[in-house]
Order: structure tokens, then C-alpha cells, then sequence
């Protein structure tokens, strides 16, 4: 298995946007031997899924209409929704994969965690309350608000269910790999019990199940993590020095761990990076559905606020716990022995020790440390958390394919707004039942197939296809449908068709010779495409439609300035 | 509702609202934007820098670097929201009224 270092560092090089979907994913890629059975966190795991079977069970009694169904009824606060948003972010791979990725190269992994994190105050300033004015359950509902209905919500729809089926194979085969390691189940098993579980929390509880499921994962992780690195730091005295001191005496690298290294080689991969992250974010339809379960544009700002500071603290606790995998791991024991590492390569190297020799990959580095610090009990602990997160996080993607299907494509495109909030909900949960079986077939089928990949298909479809569609559609009063459709469905089709011809398709899976086309991740390319596009097919279309869509403009422009007629909370 | 929409637009405090919200937003943004790229730019180009020790430890200025950071973009979203939630909400709810 390569190390989770040298697979970054090889997209860092030849891709940009491709980078924070293999930290994502990165944890979970290649073959993974399976783990004895844990007892202890197959215990613990237990008891979070009875705990969140009785919330959905509390859930379904009070999801009544669709505003229910979709969007918690709108009754979420400001803060319980920052942590739910968080929970979103903090998926499981990131955790352990920045963890893993700090144990193997030290301060890179902190460019990393920057990179995910700065989006959301951009996020914040330019499009969090101008969402939550227009939008009333997905991110169509803005995205079409001045619109010929039909053509936008296809598009729409098809830019979303993309992007939530490669996110969602990437989570599932990541889920059954991290499983074997964790519990030492078998993949197939992993799999079922995670798409199984996934369809139960939102048919029975839609979003208020789903929401509630995501912030009581997000306490667990946050309060596992805050630990975790306090009891590194108590070893070291709380002083960091001292923790940095040691860990420069036990990694091969020795202080070139405290400096940045080979992950970031050149400024124009290096921005992509950062572009890509903040306007795929943007255009992630399970983060944007997130604005609609709170009251209103305060609240909607609250929870930004929120989730920036839970996902800023996580991100400083992954890099401690990073650095914790690395005193504990690679020095001795009181006996003299390396617990955590293999130890026929440890032979092999004359016992010297090197972060690549650690059991299961680099990605367990924050799983042993655990370990290390706090016994079997608080490893079952962390292990059963990080089963959660995965539950977690495809619940919330689920909601929002399911949401595609049965609010943008039947009741505005099929039926025509004609059908019954009944009959919506219906098909939502219909839906939610079909992706579900869906997943559990692709996790199945792609369970050796380079997840990285996947999600950074998701990624760039996001930035590509719904990102700028949104973002136009709220800042530029020329826009009109036929700019907006042509723009999307280029953005869409180039960006799946670029990743293709791309060397990890092309070559990598298809084994062709060369690949078509020479970068990984063409979002540098695709994004400003599609841009273009609206831009050209919008102030080309002289239609008397596109008139009307131009001067539909300031009605929308005021509602997204005072909330003037948003959709507000329903009194529960 | 269209009539709403008529005084809203030539009320003035509208456009305070708008023109004041919209530059603040766009300040902060360009704040934030520049900070992160400045740190990616030095980790492009200032390896030497950000490897520096500070003093006679091992911690580099990387670490303060990185933090701050992190810390800046909660900083940034905490500034906003203060002003949002507190003057500009206000604004608009005298607006909403004026509008009735």
C-alpha cells in the first residue's frame, strides 16, 4: 500500500483541485488487510445506532409536511446547525487522513487544513444569506427563482445527483475499507449496515433525523479529538516545543518536519487548489441544503460562524494528534518495543523506525494514538466515532440526491408543480430507498477502484456545474435561461469529459498508453468554461423570455437583500 | 408585494443597506482571500521563511504562520456576523417597517 504522503504528494503535482479530495479520500484507498474483531467499539457502535434509531423514531413523529421533510421545518438554530455543517465537513477521512498525513509529513498537513477551512468565510460574506432568502428546500429553488422552471431544474438536478453519487460511492467504499480495519468485518457487511442505516435515518426522519444524527457525530468527534490532544500535550507538559522537540528526535525527517516539503511544488497548482476547495464547497448540494433547516438569514450567518470555529479547532486538534502519532508511535515503549509498528519491516530495517511501518497505513495514525493514550476502552471509543461519521455524512448526501429527484425533477419538472406535498414526499422517500440499494451495489462494484478519483469528480462537477449557475443567477441581473442551462450543462459535460481523457482515467483504469488529456483535475479549465458560457449564450439571447428574466431581476435582488417573502420557520 | 418591492427600492435606507453590506462583505472577503494565497505563496516561494526557528527551538515560524491563519478566518466570520446581526439587521428591519 503507498503511503498516504507519496499519493497526495504525486496529485499534488499534477493536479490542483484533486488534492483535497485525496486527503478525503486518501485514508480508505488500495487494499486493506482485515483487523481483529474489536469488541469494544463494535459495543459502543451498538449503542450510537440505538441512540440515533430512537432520534429518528422521535424524528418521524413530528416530519409531517415537506418544509419538515426537507429542512427540519426550519426550526434549527444557528448553532446546532454550525455544528451539523461541521459534522458534514469532518467526515472521516479527512480526520484521519490529515492526522495521517501530519504523522507521515508534519507541517503539510496544516496547508491542507488551512485550504479546507478558508472557504467558508468566503462563503459566509457572499452567499450564505442571499441563499437563505431565495431558497426554500434545495439549491435549485435559487439557482431557478427567476427562471423558465423545466430546463434549470434538469440541469440542476443532474449537476446534483452527480455530484452526491461519486461523493457517496467514494464514502461507501471508504466506509467498508475503514470498517474491516476498524472492526475487523467483512467489507460486504460494512457496506450493507451503512446504506441500510443511511436509508432508515432519513425515510423515517428526513432532515431533522439526519440533522440531529450529524450533530451528535460532530460532539463525539469534537470531544474524542479534544482529548486526544490534551493527553499529548499533558505528556509534553502543555508545551508544544517540547512535544515538536521530541518529535524532531524520532522522525526520520527530523526538523524537516517542522517546514513545509514536497507537497505544494508550484504557486499555479497551489492556487487551483485553494479555488477549487472554496467554489466546490460552495457548490456541495448536502452543505447547501444546510441554509434552509434555520429560521433565517441570521441564523444562517450564526451557523457560517459556528461552523468555522468547530472546523478551525478540529483542524488545530488533528495537527497535535498528528504530531502525538508521531512521539508515541515511533519511539519506544517502556519495554523497548514499537507496539504500533510491523514488525518484520522493522527488522528488515535494522529496528530503525520509519512512519511507513505502522500497521494498517498511515491513515490508523490517529486510531493507534488513540490507543496509545487511552487504552482499549477509548480506541473502541474513537473507532465506533469514526464508523458514525461515515453514517453520518452519506445520510446527509442521501437527503440531498433524494431532494433532486423528488423536488426539482417530479414535482417541478414532471409534474409541473401540480403535485401534493404527499405525493412529494412520497417520491423523496421512494427515492432515498432506490439510492440507497443504488450504493450499496456501486460500493460493492467499485470496492477496489481509485476512490480519490471519485471524489474528486464530485469536487470538480460541484465547482464546475452548480457553483457558477448559483452564483451567477444571485449576482448578475443579465443572466438569462438559456445562459444559465448552456452554461451548467457545459460545465458538466467538460468537466466529467476532461477527468476522463485525464491520466488517472484514461490511463490509470483504462490502461490506455498516454493519456488525452495531460492534468488530473481540470477544474482550473472547467470552471471558468462555464462562467464564460453563461456569459456569452446570456447577453447573446435577445428573446423577449430573456427580457422578462432581466427584469424579474430586482424583485429577487430585493428579497435577497431584506428577506422580503423568504420562506420562513414553520411554527412547530 | 410588488408595492412593497416599489418603496423598498426608493427607500434610501436601502441603499445604505446595500451599498454598506456589500463593500463590508467584499472587504472582508478580499481579506481573507488575500491571507490564505499569501500563505500559499509562501509556502511556494518562502520554504527558508516559514522553516526558520524561532529563537533557539525547533517550533518554526510556519506554526504561528498556520495558526494565525486558521484563527483569521473565524476572526473574519465572527466580524461579520457582529455587524450583520446587529446594524445591518436593524436597517433592514426599519426598512421592512417603512415599507408596510
Amino acid at each position: 500500500m503507498r503511503s498516504l504522503v507519496n499519493r497526495v504528494g504525486a496529485a499534488a503535482v499534477a493536479a490542483g483541485a484533486l488534492i483535497p479530495a485525496s486527503v478525503h479520500a486518501a485514508a480508505v484507498e488500495g487494499p486493506v488487510q482485515k483487523q481483529a474483531t474489536n469488541f469494544e467499539a463494535i459495543v459502543m457502535f451498538l449503542v450510537f445506532v440505538l441512540a440515533t434509531l430512537g432520534i429518528t423514531y422521535w424524528a418521524a413523529r413530528r416530519t409531517k409536511s415537506a418544509k419538515d421533510f426537507y429542512a427540519a421545518g426550519g426550526g434549527i438554530t444557528g448553532f446546532q446547525n454550525g455544528l451539523a455543517i461541521a459534522g458534514d465537513y469532518m467526515s472521516a477521512a479527512s480526520f484521519l487522513g490529515i492526522a495521517g498525513l501530519v504523522y507521515t509529513s508534519g507541517f503539510d498537513g496544516l496547508i491542507f487544513s488551512v485550504g479546507w477551512l478558508v472557504g467558508w468565510p468566503i462563503i459566509l460574506f457572499l452567499v450564505a444569506e442571499r441563499l437563505r432568502n431565495l431558497g426554500k428546500y434545495t439549491f435549485a429553488d435559487v439557482a431557478s427563482y427567476r427562471f423558465q422552471q423545466t430546463p434549470m431544474r434538469t440541469m440542476a438536478a443532474c449537476g446534483s445527483l452527480a455530484t452526491v453519487t461519486f461523493y457517496l460511492i467514494a464514502q461507501m467504499v471508504g466506509a467498508g475499507k475503514l470498517i474491516q480495519l476498524l472492526f475487523g468485518m467483512d467489507y460486504l457487511w460494512a457496506v450493507v449496515i451503512v446504506g441500510v442505516l443511511m436509508i432508515a435515518y432519513v425515510t423515517f426522519g428526513g432532515m431533522l433525523a439526519t440533522t440531529w444524527v450529524q450533530i451528535i457525530k460532530a460532539v463525539l468527534l469534537l470531544s474524542g479529538a479534544s482529548f486526544m490532544a490534551f493527553a499529548v500535550l499533558a505528556k509534553f507538559g502543555f508545551s508544544p516545543e517540547a512535544m515538536f522537540a521530541t518529535a524532531t528526535q524520532v522522525h526520520p525527517k527530523a526538523t524537516g518536519i517542522m517546514a513545509p516539503g514536497a507537497l505544494i511544488t508550484d504557486p499555479v497548482s497551489a492556487i487551483s487548489l485553494g479555488m477549487a476547495l472554496m467554489f466546490g464547497t460552495a457548490g456541495l448540494p448536502h452543505i447547501l441544503m444546510r441554509f434552509f433547516t434555520v429560521s433565517d438569514a441570521k441564523e444562517a450567518r450564526k451557523s457560517v460562524f459556528y461552523a468555522t470555529g468547530f472546523i478551525g479547532y478540529f483542524y488545530i486538534l488533528t495537527f497535535i494528534i498528528g504530531f502525538g502519532a508521531i512521539v508515541l508511535l515511533l519511539a519506544p515503549d517502556a519495554t523497548g518495543a514499537y507496539p504500533f509498528l510491523d514488525a518484520a519491516k522493522l527488522a528488515a530495517a535494522g529496528g530503525k523506525p520509519n512512519p511507513s511501518m505502522i500497521i494498517g497505513g498511515s491513515n490508523m495514525a490517529a486510531i493507534h494514538t488513540a490507543h496509545a493514550v487511552g487504552g482499549d476502552l477509548f480506541f473502541g471509543f474513537i473507532s465506533a466515532v469514526a464508523f458514525a461519521t461515515i453514517l453520518a455524512v452519506v445520510a446527509g448526501l442521501t437527503l440531498a440526491g433524494a431532494s433532486a429527484v423528488s423536488h426539482d425533477l417530479y414535482a417541478s419538472v414532471i409534474a409541473k408543480g401540480r403535485a401534493s406535498e404527499h405525493d412529494e414526499i412520497r417520491v423523496s422517500k421512494i427515492t432515498t430507498v432506490v439510492i440507497g440499494i443504488v450504493s450499496i451495489f456501486l460500493g460493492i462494484a467499485f470496492e477496489n477502484q481509485n476512490v480519490a478519483f471519485m471524489v474528486g469528480l464530485a469536487f470538480v462537477i460541484a465547482a464546475s456545474a452548480n457553483f457558477p449557475v448559483l452564483l451567477m443567477s444571485m449576482f448578475w441581473s443579465r443572466m438569462t435561461t438559456r445562459g444559465a442551462v448552456l452554461g451548467g450543462w457545459i460545465g458538466l459535460v467538460s468537466s466529467v469529459s476532461l477527468l476522463i481523457m485525464g491520466p488517472t482515467v484514461w490511463k490509470s483504469v483504462l490502461g490506455n498508453p498516454a493519456a488525452l488529456f495531460p492534468y488530473d483535475n481540470p477544474g482550473v479549465f472547467t470552471i471558468p468554461l462555464s462562467f464564460l458560457a453563461i456569459w456569452f449564450f446570456s447577453i447573446t439571447d435577445n428573446s423577449k423570455a430573456a427580457q422578462d428574466e432581466r427584469e424579474a431581476y430586482k424583485a429577487q435582488y430585493i428579497r435577497s437583500q431584506t428577506g422580503l417573502g423568504a420562506e420562513g420557520a414553520s411554527a412547530h | 408585494m410588488k408595492e412593497n418591492a416599489q418603496r423598498i427600492l426608493a427607500n434610501p435606507k436601502f441603499q445604505e443597506l446595500v451599498q454598506k453590506r456589500s463593500a463590508f462583505a467584499w472587504t472582508l472577503s478580499i481579506a481573507m482571500l488575500v491571507i490564505y494565497f499569501g500563505f500559499i505563496l509562501l509556502v511556494a516561494f518562502g520554504k527558508g521563511f516559514l522553516g526558520t526557528p524561532i529563537g533557539s527551538g525547533v517550533t518554526t515560524w510556519g506554526i504561528p504562520v498556520g495558526l494565525f491563519t486558521i484563527i483569521s478566518a473565524f476572526i473574519l466570520t465572527g466580524i461579520y456576523v457582529h455587524r450583520a446581526n446587529g446594524e445591518f439587521d436593524e436597517l433592514n428591519r426599519q426598512i421592512m417597517e417603512e415599507s408596510k
